[in-house]
């Protein structure tokens, strides 16, 4: 791999100053990563150059380019300034301001606006342009977002995000109405700024469906990159200006992506100077989050005060407790001290999720030699041209997935493949090449074995399972008709000298041909679609580098063990890279820290979840317990990386290690027992304090640090034939949450409200009226039906992100199950 | 008239002539003192003292010649730069307040004393919901005024920062120009309101077209 990276290392001179560059890498990042700052604005980092703003304007090899889209060359030499460029950012400066309202008192971006900042920076001081000004009305495009137009600079920054990153595709240029640009201007003013301002002038941003609604995912991205104040939160606008926030890096709570987000703070109000989280923000450029991370930020456990007796009851409880259930939504910290009480007192540990995946994990690791897998999902997001995602409901489970998934289509020219029993429209209409396989419920093992079959580098694969691959195909002779053209002699008679002719014409003729067909029972097996094998080989023409997501059906699945027999088959004998996708925010790290056990019966402590005696962050519980954002503490995110999060808010109560303190086994800090993190499992003996949490400009992570990846040993064998369980029953249920829900904190957040009902697709919902009910473990639930317009087929969704442990046992060791549905 | 050699630390050493007064002789005891004491204060010398005395009280008391104020039932006017309590001033023409809830005032308050709370209303615009400031901690330095885009807090001439609480003067409604004398409402002439050539200096963004 180091070879091939100096192969493509070039060598440019920007400013004067050497730069080292990766061919194909823009003239802008390249200035960025050397600390050499080029004025842009619309260019957002990991999308494609919008080219709105045009003041990226730089001049390379004595030729006036956009450093955004202008690839850096060999022994390129580049000036970032000079008179005419200046004049020309400046003209373009001025266009921005012309009729911008002067209101910055009022605006919720002033301070942090790039607006103000170009304007000053450019020092426009005086304003050589004008033009009549049309009237444009504020609007709210959904529950979350709120279009001022007068504020808006058309950089385009928010459409584009939407596209390349998000992949919702909601946003679009609409026109604007505005007046036509005085044609002299044409010759009088600098020529990009007169391009600029003729685009201006002619479009405005609007939801793309035309219906004035953006009906998204809703995870205010458009928000963040917005670099005016045009797009602002419905529920932020005019709270707070940006300079009277305290931003805490942190990672965010609610799923395994552990996004690096800023929770932004600042006193409640004048009569209560108690800090509260007014919005979280992002590094824009180098991490995405969703509607959950942006919006549900929240979930502090605010009634928590130091109460002595439940503190002494919680004692006596962890005295006689037979089992701690807990879910994902702890630090490893915590994990670490849950851990050491198990080897302290025989206290079993329960966990369904992180149960489910390290089982999964340690098959996985029997047959692949090792504790991880190999894949990062942000090398895929770089590099990979074909990615397939199996066993993840990719826009409910893990929207950065899901994001990865998108930016492969639209900056890698890639492909996709998703695999999924229920269909979803917005997977499918993330590009050209996407296609959403809607297999049979549990026949992810023949998807993982026609992977096998035709990747494979056959040679690497155990004889068996070569001759079981064999067995699938049987070679057919099919009738395909074809279009030849041919000869054929007409007799032409010319009008005006009555001569007749012969002509020889070419004419279009069907005809029948028989050709082989070698026909796959694979196919059947996972119900491809007709056309798969031609979709395929459109698919992977000229592709390079690929990429495999496996999700939560795996490790809920009744052959979980051999999927991940397979998965590790995949990963060593074909080109693809692997990567997991853990089910919940920290699953990873508490399967890596506790031994779990299965459900026992007996007195038992619930950490977040029911139990006799229940340690809650919720506020509900027996013992108050510090929320995600009142604590310190490190998290393992689905990029194998350990990383810090901090507390935005005061906590009054006690915290885990209080426990720990008082039963003698505790340390002085929560934060203390993060050096004392398993080395054998790939962690690292750090200090807390000493693990960063940050970007920089070249878009290098530093947060925290990567988990080494541990050798073991090989102790399986080949995986197992297919055994496909077909579920019969009335409906099949799914365990899976509505978009921006995770979990009881996002639950508890006031700005998502996606309730606990029954989402259905359109189709299925006619059939299923208004209400519904149904037996969950002896006890009757009775749901609201909710549409999901994005889902189709028949399967029906059940969120867990409340009752989970209810849910849990309910759905047992698979994520679908058979339910007899009662109108209600 | 008599010389005498007076031996000081001063260096000259040369006789000097000193005048002596002829000051009648002190009262050696009681009776002859009581008597001195008598004459002189019975002698018209009194009255040519106070005769100033007894004129200006007879025109203060007679002509209306009183130069006391009558705090605090009076007041003397004061500078309009003197910088004491806050005043919120309104648009004349709408009555509405003119504080836009910036926060400049609030960011640029060296004695981290003023306080606001800001919301979107029901008219679309951005409403002060609360704005305080506190006294006990203002030091009177007048930036909140001079940074004040609108003009909308200015210092005005209420220097009595006595009161039974600290909130019974600070909420933004105290501050503010009661809505029945707002024609009363003066234009600020003191510390951080527009300077005469404003108009002159600033450089006028073109309209025309």
């Amino acid at each position: 791999m180091g070879d091939t990276m100096n192969d493509n290392e070039i060598t440019l001179k920007i400013d004067g100053k050497t730069c080292k560059a990766q061919e194909g890498e823009y003239i802008l990042n390249v200035a960025r990563a050397n600390g050499i700052y080029i004025p842009a604005i619309c260019y957002l980092t990991r999308c494609s150059p919008t080219l709105a703003c045009r003041i990226c304007l730089v001049e390379a090899d004595g030729k006036r380019v956009y450093s955004c889209n202008t690839k850096a060359k060999d022994g390129m030499e580049v000036t970032v300034t000079s008179q005419e460029i200046l004049e020309e950012r400046r003209a373009i400066m001025e266009v921005y301001d012309v009729n911008h309202p002067l209101q910055c008192g009022v605006c919720d971006q002033s301070g942090s606006c790039e607006l103000q900042n170009y304007t000053l920076e450019l020092g426009v001081d005086s304003q050589s342009y004008t033009i009549a000004d049309s009237k444009r009305e504020t609007a709210n495009w959904s529950s979350v977002l709120h279009y001022d137009p007068a504020l808006c600079i058309v950089c385009e920054r928010c459409v584009t995000i939407c596209k390349d990153m998000m992949g919702d595709n909601a946003l679009g240029t609409s026109p604007r109405g505005g007046s036509e640009l005085n044609k002299e201007l044409k010759d009088t003013m600098p020529k990009d700024a007169y391009a600029m301002w003729n685009k201006l002038q002619k479009s405005l941003i609007a939801p793309s469906n035309d219906t004035g609604s953006t009906n998204c995912s809703d995870c205010g991205e458009c928000i963040a990159v917005c670099p005016t104040g045009a797009l602002v939160s419905r529920d932020f606008e005019y709270t707070s200006n940006a300079w009277e926030l305290k931003k805490t890096p942190a990672t965010c709570a609610h799923c395994s992506s552990g996004c690096q987000i800023y929770y932004e703070t600042k006193p409640t109000s004048i009569s209560d100077r108690e800090e509260k989280i007014y919005r979280v923000t992002n590094e824009w450029n180098y991490v995405s989050l969703c509607g959950a991370g942006r919006f549900g930020y929240d979930f502090e456990n605010r009634t928590a005060a130091k109460n002595e007796e439940a503190f002494a009851n919680a004692l006596k409880a962890f005295k006689q407790a037979k089992a701690i259930r807990f879910n994902s939504i702890i630090t490893n910290e915590e994990a670490l001290m849950l851990q050491t009480l198990k080897e302290k007192f025989g206290t079993k540990l329960i966990n369904t999720e992180a149960k489910a995946f390290q089982e999964f994990l340690t098959s996985y690791g029997a047959s692949s030699g090792k504790t991880l897998w190999n894949g990062d999902y942000k090398e895929m997001m770089k590099n990979s041209d074909f990615i397939i995602s199996i066993g993840s409901a990719l826009r409910h489970d893990n929207p950065n997935v899901r994001y990865v998934f998108n930016n492969i289509q639209k900056m890698n020219k890639g492909a996709g493949l998703y695999f999924h029993p229920i269909g979803d429209s917005l997977i499918a209409g993330l590009g050209k090449n996407v296609a959403c396989i809607e297999h049979q419920v549990n026949s992810e093992e023949a998807i993982l074995y026609w992977i096998l079959d035709q990747f494979a580098d056959k040679d690497k694969l155990p004889s068996e399972i070569n001759d079981y691959l064999a067995s699938f195909h049987t070679k057919t002779t099919k009738t395909v008709s074809e279009t030849v053209m041919e000869d054929v002699k007409e007799t032409v008679v010319d009008e005006t000298s009555g001569e007749s002719k012969e002509v020889v014409k070419k004419v279009p003729k069907t005809i029948q041909k028989e050709i082989e067909v070698d026909s796959n029972a694979l196919f059947d097996t996972f119900d491809a679609p007709a056309d798969f094998a031609d979709t395929l080989e459109k698919f992977l023409g000229k592709k390079e580098s690929f990429a495999l997501v496996v999700g939560e059906d795996l490790y809920f699945h009744p052959q979980a063990a051999n999927l991940a027999n397979l998965v590790s088959l995949v990963e060593s004998t074909t080109d693809f890279k692997v990567a997991m996708i853990p089910p919940k925010t920290n699953s990873l790290g508490v399967a890596l820290i506790c031994d779990l056990d299965d459900d026992v019966t007996g007195f038992t402590i619930g950490y977040n979840e029911i139990g006799d005696f229940r340690f809650s962050a919720l506020g509900d519980g027996d013992l108050d317990m510090p929320a995600l954002n009142q604590q310190e503490g490190t998290l393992i995110n689905m990029h194998k990386r350990v990383v810090p999060t901090n507390a935005a808010l005061s906590y009054g109560g006690y915290e885990l290690n209080d426990i720990m303190n008082a039963l003698g086994l505790g340390e002085r800090l929560t934060i203390d027992w993060t050096k004392k993190l398993p080395i054998q499992k790939g962690f690292k003996a750090l200090e807390f304090d000493s693990l960063p949490n940050g970007y920089t400009n070249d878009g290098i992570e530093h947060r925290g640090y990567m988990l080494e990846v541990q050798q073991i040993k090989v102790t399986a064998s080949s995986p197992a034939k297919l055994s496909i369980k077909d579920i019969n029953g009335d409906v099949i249920a799914y365990r899976c949450n509505p978009q921006r829900q995770f979990n009881e904190f996002t639950a508890k957040a006031h700005q998502i409200f996606e309730p606990f009902a029954l989402y259905v697709s359109p189709a299925k919902a006619e059939s299923l009226g208004k209400k519904v009910a149904f037996d969950m473990n002896g006890k009757e639930l009775v749901l609201d039906v909710v549409i999901d317009e994005k889902m189709s087929g028949e399967i029906v969704k059940l969120p867990d992100f409340k009752h989970s442990s209810e849910i849990y046992a309910f759905f047992g060791k698979n994520r679908f199950k058979p339910i007899t549905l009662r109108k209600v | 008239m008599h010389e005498e050699i007076i031996h000081t630390n001063n260096t000259s050493k040369e006789k000097q002539n000193y005048t002596m007064l002829e000051l009648g002789s002190t009262p050696a005891y009681g009776w002859p003192a009581f008597k001195q004491v008598v004459k002189r204060s019975l002698s018209r010398e009194l009255f040519v003292g106070l005769w100033l005395t007894i004129k200006e009280m007879g025109k203060t008391l007679f002509l209306g010649g009183k130069h006391t104020t009558q705090y605090p039932f009076e007041k003397l006017p004061i500078s309009p730069r003197y910088r004491a309590i806050h005043n919120m001033l309104r648009l004349l023409e709408s009555g509405h307040y003119r504080c836009i809830g910036c926060g400049l005032c609030e960011k640029i308050c060296i004695s981290n004393c003023i306080a606001m709370e800001t919301r979107y209303d029901e008219n679309q615009r951005k409403e002060v919901s609360e704005y305080t400031i506190n006294f006990g901690r203002c030091i009177y330095c007048g930036y909140c005024a001079e940074v004040c885009p609108e003009l909308a807090i200015v210092h005005g001439g209420r220097y009595e920062t006595a009161s039974e609480q600290r909130a019974s003067f600070s909420l933004f409604d105290d501050m503010l120009t009661p809505i029945d004398v707002l024609k009363q409402q003066q234009e600020f002439a003191g510390f951080g309101s527009v300077s005469p050539n404003a108009d002159a200096a600033i450089k006028k963004t073109p309209l025309a077209y």
